[in-house]
């Protein structure tokens, strides 16, 4: 019988800030008597509309609220990132490449329908549509460090399931060694499918790839909501891959197909710089990317330009039970 | 003249509130700026925002200043020439704020991360070189040193024709992929440049007409 998992990382909800604390956290500034820099600067906020758009603005997607238990072996005691920096602050190109743009430019997207089909070396390949998605497996929230080839990192409180109760149901066949996801192309809602300067010049439907084992880990999750509500679009909604001991772009977004097939699938990021991006992509601090180092990383909270939020990087992003799924391989060499 | 009998020329108080507004505005804005990542009010990730900032207002001001000298011959007036030491001094003031913004917020402080992170990644070498040299430009933009220097100093701030090229190459470089907003800043500074290029071109051909005449004479 299999050894029953247990991460590594086992911490309790009562160490995470609350939620309303965080979204209070100015007006809580000021009453604790910040007042003179606070009041100066709350008004010269509205200036800060010139770049980006006010808080408020960006959380305007009213995300469904979500059934789902939080056990309280997937909780840890790091401070969450805001769930408006969480839903502002994205890499997905299919909306523009600024931090800032899926945010403004997704918030149009239809998610519904959806159709995701699971199909390849299964013997039961099957297509789930969007309420599906919601409701065929029980949700579980689960506080992940995410951490970005960019050398930051966040922590979100997502929710979803195991991406193996969903290959499970397909009944995978052993000739199975890999899966391949694909997220959705269509150029008439993605801006950044239909022009070059839109979406950073990458080949697009943007795929990703795992070994069956990754895909099979419990760690492996299917996001389809995150701070108890389903996905903003820019967050990859409806349904995204959350893989938290790899880099973020590993984490592939509103995804369409997941099939499982006997080679290495091609990947977007090693598609376009394999030097730079391999098909691991593994969290990693002693394997630098060639432009930038990656052994610290800043963690996005809150606290401004004088928080000194440079942390060490941890292999394998701190998720050391998944080390024996590369025992024996120089990780140097599979980056 | 196509629209004026007589070059326009400003008085030395128009002057100065012209300069007192750029200065007002180049700092201004800077302040803002820290005051506003300061306390968290400068997007999701402050320094990200501050980089980024410094970075584009370094290029607009070195774009502006390359603007000046075609706009003055282009223009009845040499009135914009006043202006393009001021804002070209303000391009290495926010050059600077973006470096140190690097060091102090992005790497915070980590003496070893930043001294093999400015020897061993070429964007940054780049980048360095560039800011060197509007280092170098700045500190010879005193009018007295400028008379000392005679004809080198003509020599030196020529650099700011290498200057452009090595800075877009930075930003270009530190992107993920190359079609992002560089290419932009790539197209106007080819724009800007293009006049400084074909009066090259046509001194050029001048020159080689004036030599064949001097060479047919002889003969």
């Amino acid at each position: 019988m299999p050894k029953p998992y247990k991460p590594s990382v086992n911490l309790n909800e009562s160490h995470v800030t609350d939620e309303n604390v965080y979204m209070n956290r100015r007006k809580l500034l000021k009453s604790m008597g910040f007042v003179g820099a606070s009041t100066l600067l709350a008004k010269s906020a509205g200036a800060a509309g010139w770049f980006w758009e006010d808080e408020k603005e960006k959380t305007a997607f009213n995300g469904k609220p979500l059934d789902f238990s939080a056990p309280p072996k997937y909780q840890i005691n790091e401070t969450r990132t805001p769930e408006s920096k969480v839903t502002s602050y994205n890499n997905f190109y299919e909306f523009g490449t600024s931090k800032d743009a899926p945010a403004k430019n997704a918030t149009e997207f239809q998610t519904k329908p959806w159709q995701l089909k699971v199909d390849g070396l299964v013997k039961k390949p099957f297509v789930i549509d969007h309420d599906a998605l919601l409701s065929r497996f029980p949700l579980e929230e689960r506080i992940y460090r995410l951490r970005c080839v960019e050398a930051w990192s966040m922590v979100v409180p997502w929710v979803g399931f195991e991406l193996a109760a969903l290959i499970k149901q397909a009944d995978p066949l052993m000739s199975a060694k890999y899966v391949a996801f694909e997220t959705l192309y269509d150029p008439e809602q993605m801006p950044g499918q239909r022009s070059r300067f839109m979406g950073g010049g990458i080949e697009y439907p943007y795929v990703e790839g795992l070994r069956i084992d990754e895909a099979m880990h419990p760690l492996t999750l299917m996001a389809v909501g995150l701070y108890g509500k389903t996905l903003p679009p820019q967050n990859g909604a409806p349904i995204r891959l959350v893989v938290p001991w790899k880099y973020g772009f590993k984490s592939i977004k509103s995804i369409v197909r997941i099939r499982l097939t006997d080679k290495e699938p091609p990947t977007t990021w090693k598609r376009l710089a394999s030097n730079e991006y391999g098909f691991y992509a593994n969290v990693n601090p002693n394997v630098d990317h060639p432009r930038w180092s990656q052994a610290s990383e800043r963690r996005i909270t809150t606290g401004g330009l004088l928080a000194r939020n440079r942390i060490d990087t941890q292999l394998f992003n701190g998720y050391s039970e998944v080390a024996n799924l590369y025992k024996g391989m120089d990780l140097s060499r599979f980056y | 003249m196509p629209f004026l009998s007589k070059p326009f020329r400003m008085s030395t108080w128009q002057r100065r509130l012209v300069k007192t507004a750029i200065h007002i505005f180049a700092l201004g804005y800077m302040i803002w700026l820290f005051g506003a990542g300061i306390t968290d009010n400068l997007g999701p990730d402050p320094v990200n925002t501050l980089i980024n900032q410094t970075g584009i207002w370094a290029i607009y001001f070195l774009l502006a200043t390359l603007t000046l000298s075609p706009l003055a011959k282009w223009l009845p007036s040499p009135e914009p020439m006043q202006y393009r030491r001021l804002i070209g001094v303000y391009s290495f003031v926010y050059a600077f704020a973006h470096l140190a913004t690097y060091m102090l917020f992005e790497l915070q402080l980590d003496m070893s991360l930043i001294a093999s992170e400015l020897v061993s990644r070429p964007y940054i070498i780049v980048g360095m070189s560039a800011l060197l040299l509007l280092l170098a430009l700045t500190l010879t933009s005193f009018k007295r040193i400028q008379r000392n220097m005679g004809k080198r100093w003509q020599k030196l701030h020529n650099t700011i024709y290498l200057i452009l090229p090595l800075t877009l190459l930075h930003f270009s470089w530190s992107q993920k992929t190359f079609w992002q907003e560089p290419v932009w800043y790539w197209l106007i500074g080819l724009i800007i440049m293009s006049p400084r290029f074909m009066s090259y071109v046509e001194n050029q051909k001048k020159q080689k007409a004036r030599a064949r005449k001097k060479a047919a004479a002889s003969t």
